[in-house]
């Protein structure tokens, strides 16, 4: 019984420092993933509030203004005026939807039958 | 182990034979086992001691061991933390209350320079200066060959510079991490934002700091790393801000201005849509301070709220609306304001020199007189006009939220005789900046509650101490659109949105007493649209001149109410605001059919 016991504990406690063992590589592989991670999710940041900030430059006021001026025979945009304006019953209604097809007519397959022959579709109807 | 008796039988039988006591060799026995015992047992106790000691000794040594690396090794964050609250290094951005960017961080480079590792000190100064033109060479060469072990050469550079400073190659150049504030708008809104510099520097980062507008003020809250980088909103609007801007410059140099400043305002928030203020500056190149001369020569002066001035006329809406809130008279009262009249030993007298005789409350305001307001101040009394004022908030700097607003302490006169209440209430005497206008219109404006002018985005009105009660307020305004209809203002009618207003035209004072002859200040005050008033806007142009006539014009009803009105055309549509009257179809229409 006592070797039994002697036997059962050896294979936990080897079972147990390989179990261990594993662990602490699986730990140190999260945590530099982990340390990858966030450093990619840092550079992203940077990356974002750089982009941001060009977008911010690239849509400033007087660039704007700039630009529509330069394209001005093109775009012919000018400040926005009282007299643009306009009613609700200006804008024009979106055109109404077609009616739903209940008799469809297959026109692709129109002349199929009388191409191919007549015959057999007289067959069936026999 | 053999167990000795203690009556051994061979000794007993010996001792008995020689008449000896057999019971004193059991006693010897006991004792000797005894000391046995007690030897065993010491044993023991001493291994258990030591072992113990052991133990006691190993547990210190490995407390000991790792107090001691502890204390030896660099602290280091937790690597395997959960991600908690969003903690932020960077300074917040600044936006406007749509969310567009007015100030953000960039990333960029410092350049320092550690001599004793600079392999050819005098070669990498002369490329240096050719990649930085402003450096001198000659400076460099005596900083780099001299006792100095560390200094800055560059507090930002860009990465073409960094590239090309690689491309030098010597390992005594190195490059520190800067965060760098950013205004992509440039000058726009400038005053407002301030500008940013560095607090403490070091080599692995620098303190971004703000130095003046917003950003100083704002500055615990944009440094707090709780807040997550999340943006301060401004109660801005980015593409009216532009758009007054380049009105106001417009209309600066159409009229010949030193200076102007416009700020836009919502009466029942308090908040400031726009606010400009020129000649002004780039908040990325902030320039220095003036160290002498006068203070408002100089672009970073803000004259919206730094500039304290007498704001002339504007201010006799506010006797007529007291008066009238005090039932002293209503907007019908005729008020006799033929001259001679005078106060104190001073005359006081109309804009030139005319006399309206007998005139209205109403037609006193739409002709702008000076006795007729003088009149209604000596009625009102000092103390009333006193209390008045100050609850619009007349007697103490502005709360708006930048730095430099706290500069702007309105100048009162040192005793208030009944000559400065009669002058004050024709806006001579007291001093204040058209921030504190722009406060006093909104009270009008939005039916007699105070309100506060306010720089952070708001979601509710703010319901201020009453001032004056609602039919006072509707009759302030009708008195101030007869001004726009009738009186001096008549330029700021524009197609659509009702303007009421007041002009202003007040002398500069000389600094060393007395005003000048050709040298004004005029505001046009104004609130639209008239039927449902939601804005307040104030233009104030410094030494104006119009000169398309015969003669120069220097009254405000030709110089700053052009201006407002054209802003007011321009901005109103961007506020969203529709034109109250029908207008007029100018595009062509073609009839089209598509049968």
């Amino acid at each position: 019984m006592r070797t039994v016991m002697y036997i059962l504990t050896t294979i936990a406690v080897v079972g147990l420092a390989f179990w261990a063992y594993r662990e602490n590589y699986a730990t140190q592989q999260a945590l530099s993933d982990a340390d990858r991670l966030h450093a990619n999710i840092r550079a992203a940041h940077a990356r974002l509030a750089v982009l941001r900030a060009e977008w911010a430059f690239q849509n400033r006021p007087d660039r704007l203004r700039d630009l529509a001026d330069l394209n001005f025979d093109r775009l012919g945009l000018l400040p926005l005026h009282p007299g643009q304006f306009g009613q609700v019953d200006q804008v024009t209604y979106p055109p109404a939807p077609m009616l739903p097809i209940t008799d469809p007519v297959d026109v692709s397959t129109m002349n199929y039958d009388a191409l191919t022959g007549a015959d057999e579709s007289e067959e069936d109807f026999e | 182990m053999i167990r000795t008796p203690l009556r051994p039988l061979a000794r007993i039988l010996d001792a008995r034979e020689k008449g000896e006591n057999p019971d004193a060799i059991e006693r010897e026995n006991k004792r000797i086992r005894h000391e046995q015992m007690r030897d065993k047992a010491r044993m023991r106790a001493e291994g258990r001691l030591l072992v113990l000691g052991v133990c006691f000794l190993c547990a210190f040594t490995v407390i000991g061991g790792r107090m001691g690396l502890l204390a030896m090794s660099e602290p280091s964050e937790p690597r395997g933390h959960a991600p908690g609250a969003v903690i932020s290094a960077s300074r917040a951005d600044i936006t406007d209350r749509n969310g567009n960017l007015l100030a953000t961080n960039f990333e960029t480079h410092a350049l320092y320079a550690q001599p004793r590792h600079m392999i050819d000190p005098e070669a990498a100064a002369k490329k240096l200066v050719k990649i930085f033109p402003d450096l001198k060479e000659e400076r460099l060469i005596k900083d780099f060959t001299g006792k100095r072990k560390f200094l800055w050469i560059k507090k930002k550079i860009s990465p073409e510079q960094m590239q090309a400073v690689h491309d030098i190659g010597d390992p005594g150049l190195l490059f520190a991490p800067r965060d760098m504030r950013l205004y992509p708008n440039g000058s726009l809104a400038a005053h407002v934002l301030g500008g940013a510099s560095y607090g403490k520097e070091g080599v692995h980062a620098a303190e971004v700091i703000g130095v003046a507008g917003a950003e100083k003020y704002f500055d615990d809250y944009l440094r707090d790393p709780a807040n997550g980088a999340k943006p301060l909103e401004l109660s801005l609007d980015l593409t009216v801000q532009a758009a007054s801007e380049r009105v106001l410059y417009g209309g600066m140099k159409l009229m010949n201005a030193k200076g102007a400043t416009s700020i836009l305002m919502d009466v029942h928030t308090g908040e400031v849509i726009s606010v400009a203020s020129l000649p002004d500056f780039d908040p990325n190149n902030r320039p220095r301070p003036l160290t002498q001369g006068d203070a408002s020569d100089s672009p970073l002066f803000n004259r919206s709220v730094q500039g304290v001035y007498e704001l002339g006329s504007t201010f006799k809406i506010f006797a007529a609306a007291q008066a009238i809130e005090l039932g002293l008279f209503n907007a019908d009262t005729i008020i006799d304001t033929s001259g001679p009249m005078k106060v104190g030993g001073f005359r006081i007298g109309e804009f030139r020199n005319k006399n309206y005789g007998k005139l209205s409350v109403a037609d006193i305001i739409v002709h702008s007189s000076n006795r007729g307001t003088g009149r209604m101040a000596l009625e009102i009394g000092i103390e009333r006009q006193q209390e008045f004022l100050k609850s619009l908030g007349f007697f103490e700097p502005t709360p708006f939220e930048i730095v430099e607003a706290s500069g702007g302490k309105p100048l009162l006169p040192s005793r208030w005789t009944e000559l400065s209440s009669v002058t004050i209430s024709y806006g001579h005497g007291l001093s204040s900046t058209p921030m504190h206008l722009a406060a006093g219109y909104a009270a009008i404006a939005n039916g007699g509650r105070v309100v506060k002018p306010t720089l952070l985005k708001q979601t509710a009105p703010q319901l201020g101490p009453r001032v004056m009660s609602e039919e006072t307020a509707a009759q302030a305004r009708n008195m101030l659109r007869k001004v726009v209809t009738d009186g001096t203002a008549s330029f700021a009618e524009v197609p659509g949105y009702q303007i009421a207003g007041k002009t202003g035209t007040a002398d500069k004072p000389k600094p060393t007493g007395g005003y000048y002859e050709d040298k004004v200040i005029n505001t046009f005050a104004s609130i639209f649209p008239i039927d449902n008033p939601k804005y307040v806007l104030i233009v104030t142009l410094d030494e104006p001149v119009e000169t398309s006539g015969p003669k120069p014009r220097r009254t405000a009803g030709w110089t700053a109410v052009p201006v407002a009105a054209e802003m007011v055309r321009r901005i109103a549509p961007l506020l969203g605001l529709r034109p109250a009257v029908e207008p007029v179809n100018d595009a062509v229409l073609t009839l089209t059919s598509s049968n």
